[in-house]
């Protein structure tokens, strides 16, 4: 018992577990749909692309969420717009895009004089040094983010599913394009400080790829990759604790090994019963 | 653009204008000959050029199709089809002329217009189940702040029935076969209450008493005063279960009833070197798996059985 309630005494250890869990909600939930459209490669290039943002918004001593936000959220719609000309295809537009992106984010971080072990944080994730401000910011928008996709979960899932069917019935679907873009990006945003842009996309992704494997409807789909979203990143907080580790890798290791898990159960239990039903003719 | 005398005499006559590949003439299909002064079509298409990229689809197309149409549109793979029915659905702009759909410009009256895309641009592997994909017929006409109420429940149970997949409703569209998941497309667009039906190869690849199904809910529908525009490969079931056909070859090769599908002079200028003729027998070398080659930026392609294939 002690070894949950302890951990619980020290107050950042209280704000890393509230904004764990809120990072973790909200990758879940847009990365179900991230996934389901295809967009994993994506969310690994927004996540990069926010670098230089925290790089400038840290030279001008202003809010690194602006900064990352404005990043992010410009080169989510910059892709977008490439990718709608036509003349190469998405991936080869995110390529461009998000290497050139992350290569500005080293260049000026390189021209930073002094040591800047807080942009370090950004890289690899450093949620047991949030602050109240930055928890409270994280909050405001990870309930934008959420209130968002609930007012539009029904029109973000017929344009993933069926692009042109629902751009026939009348949906904007190139509009919902975006929006699903700016929506990535912004959970990236939050989760920047909590994971770091090198493990985002794990966040993103490993919940939703996990809850497919399980659900055979949109809502179950949902419901599991939230539960992981939310329960894997306390587990992981708590471990990080104990065995002093990195919080955001160990967060993200636990939510691998919970994929691999399900998946080598799911192969196991489709074996023996392709074997049974071969034993009864 | 002019239109001939010849051809105000066969539209007037009631005959089938079989027009030369050159020759921009307007079509006129299928319905009773109104006299002039008929109502609006549901769909005229005048003069109209479109593509992907640098690629031409199709050519000055002029078309029209009458309210209570259900019209075939047959032709060679990268003839056209699937292009004509994104230009009607208003999905695809085109590089020039008009396309008006229900009175409209395309796209402005799309909640009355239902597309079912070709099999092959679903993805079959995408967790939802019958009920769902059903229900999103519903969507665009509630809006996002309103949920699916007592009367859309009531709408896609009707539509369930109506294909005869009400036991099937909670079903993911992954375990049906192909023909209960045309069924289920076709139950969202019922469901959905529209004035116009666009079908990409609604009957491709399903067995016969499917397709026998599939084509009696669309002649009641069409029957109601709906108009269908169905592409499709099976120039047999094109004479037997459409009243009027379009051939298409990158222009509007012939249109009128669909027995026109019978002349072999049509058949191969519409499908040229893809027709083999064998005495009086008829084949036409043409894969039923279709690609209508580029398909826009952001299309995926999916091979049923086989999710993670993109195009």
């Amino acid at each position: 018992m002690s070894l949950i309630l302890e951990p619980l005494a020290y107050s950042f250890f209280d704000r890393a577990l509230v904004a764990s869990a809120i990072v973790g909600l909200v990758c879940a939930t847009v990365g179900s749909y991230m996934v389901l459209r295809g967009l994993a490669f994506m969310g690994d290039a927004l996540s990069h692309s926010a670098f230089p943002g925290v790089v400038v918004a840290y030279m001008l001593k202003g809010s690194f969420y602006i900064g990352a936000s404005v990043a992010a959220v410009g080169t989510a719609l910059a892709i977008g717009w490439v990718t709608r000309q036509g003349k190469i295809k998405s991936d080869t537009a995110i390529g461009v895009l998000f290497a050139g992106m992350f290569a500005l984010g080293v260049f000026l971080f390189s021209l930073i004089p002094n040591y800047v072990g807080d942009l370090f944080g950004f890289l690899f994730g450093d949620v047991l040094g949030i602050g109240i401000s930055d928890l409270i910011s994280l909050a405001v928008l990870g309930v934008l983010v959420l209130s968002t996709v609930a007012l539009l979960w029904k029109e973000l899932l017929y344009a993933t599913f069926d692009p042109l069917g629902a751009a026939a019935s009348g949906l904007p679907v190139g509009r919902l394009d975006y929006l699903l873009l700016a929506l990535i990006a912004l959970t990236i945003v939050i989760s920047l400080q909590a994971v770091g842009i090198i493990l985002v996309v794990a966040m993103l992704v490993t919940p939703a790829a996990t809850a497919q494997l399980l659900s055979k409807s949109f809502g179950r789909l949902i419901l599991i990759a939230s539960s992981i979203g939310v329960v894997c990143p306390i587990v992981g907080l708590y471990g990080s604790f104990w065995l002093n580790s990195a919080s955001g890798a160990t967060v993200v290791l636990i939510e691998s090994a919970v994929f691999f898990a399900v998946l080598a159960t799911m192969t196991v239990i489709e074996r023996l019963g392709s074997r049974t039903a071969r034993a009864t003719p | 653009m002019g239109r001939s005398a010849a051809e105000t005499v066969a539209r007037l006559a009631g005959v089938a204008a079989v027009h030369a590949p050159e020759g921009a003439v307007a079509a006129r299909v299928g319905g009773p000959m109104e006299a002039i002064g008929a109502p609006a079509p549901a769909i005229r298409l005048e003069g109209v050029n479109a593509g992907y990229g640098d690629i031409v689809a199709l050519e000055d197309v002029n078309l029209e199709i009458p309210v209570g149409a259900l019209v075939a549109v047959v032709g060679p793979n990268g003839g056209g089809k699937s292009t004509l029915l994104k230009l009607i659905a208003g999905v695809l702009k085109p590089w020039s002329g008009s396309v008006e759909v229900l009175g409209a410009p395309a796209g402005r009256e799309a909640h009355r217009v239902a597309y079912v895309p070709q099999a092959e641009l679903v993805d079959w592997a995408f967790p939802v189940n019958v009920w769902t994909v059903v229900m999103m017929g519903r969507y665009p006409r509630l809006g996002p702040l309103r949920q699916p109420g007592h009367a859309d429940r009531e709408a896609v149970e009707g539509a369930l029935e109506r294909v005869g997949m009400l036991d099937r409703a909670r079903s993911p569209i992954g375990a049906l076969s192909g023909g209960q998941r045309r069924r289920a497309f076709l139950a969202r667009a019922m469901a959905a209450e529209v004035d116009l039906y666009l079908l990409d190869e609604p009957v491709t690849g399903v067995d016969i008493p499917t397709q026998e199904a599939i084509m009696t809910l669309l002649t009641a529908e069409a029957e109601r005063g709906k108009a269908v525009v169905a592409t499709t490969h099976d120039l047999a079931a094109a004479a037997r279960h459409f009243r009027s056909i379009v051939a298409l070859n990158r222009a509007v090769v012939a249109s009128g009833p669909a027995d026109l599908v019978t002349n072999t002079d049509l058949l191969a200028r519409t499908y040229g070197a893809h027709l083999l003729m064998l005495g009086d027998r008829i084949g036409i070398l043409d894969d039923s798996h279709h690609h209508d080659a580029p398909t826009g930026p952001s299309e995926r392609h999916f091979h049923e059985d086989q999710p993670e294939g993109r195009s």
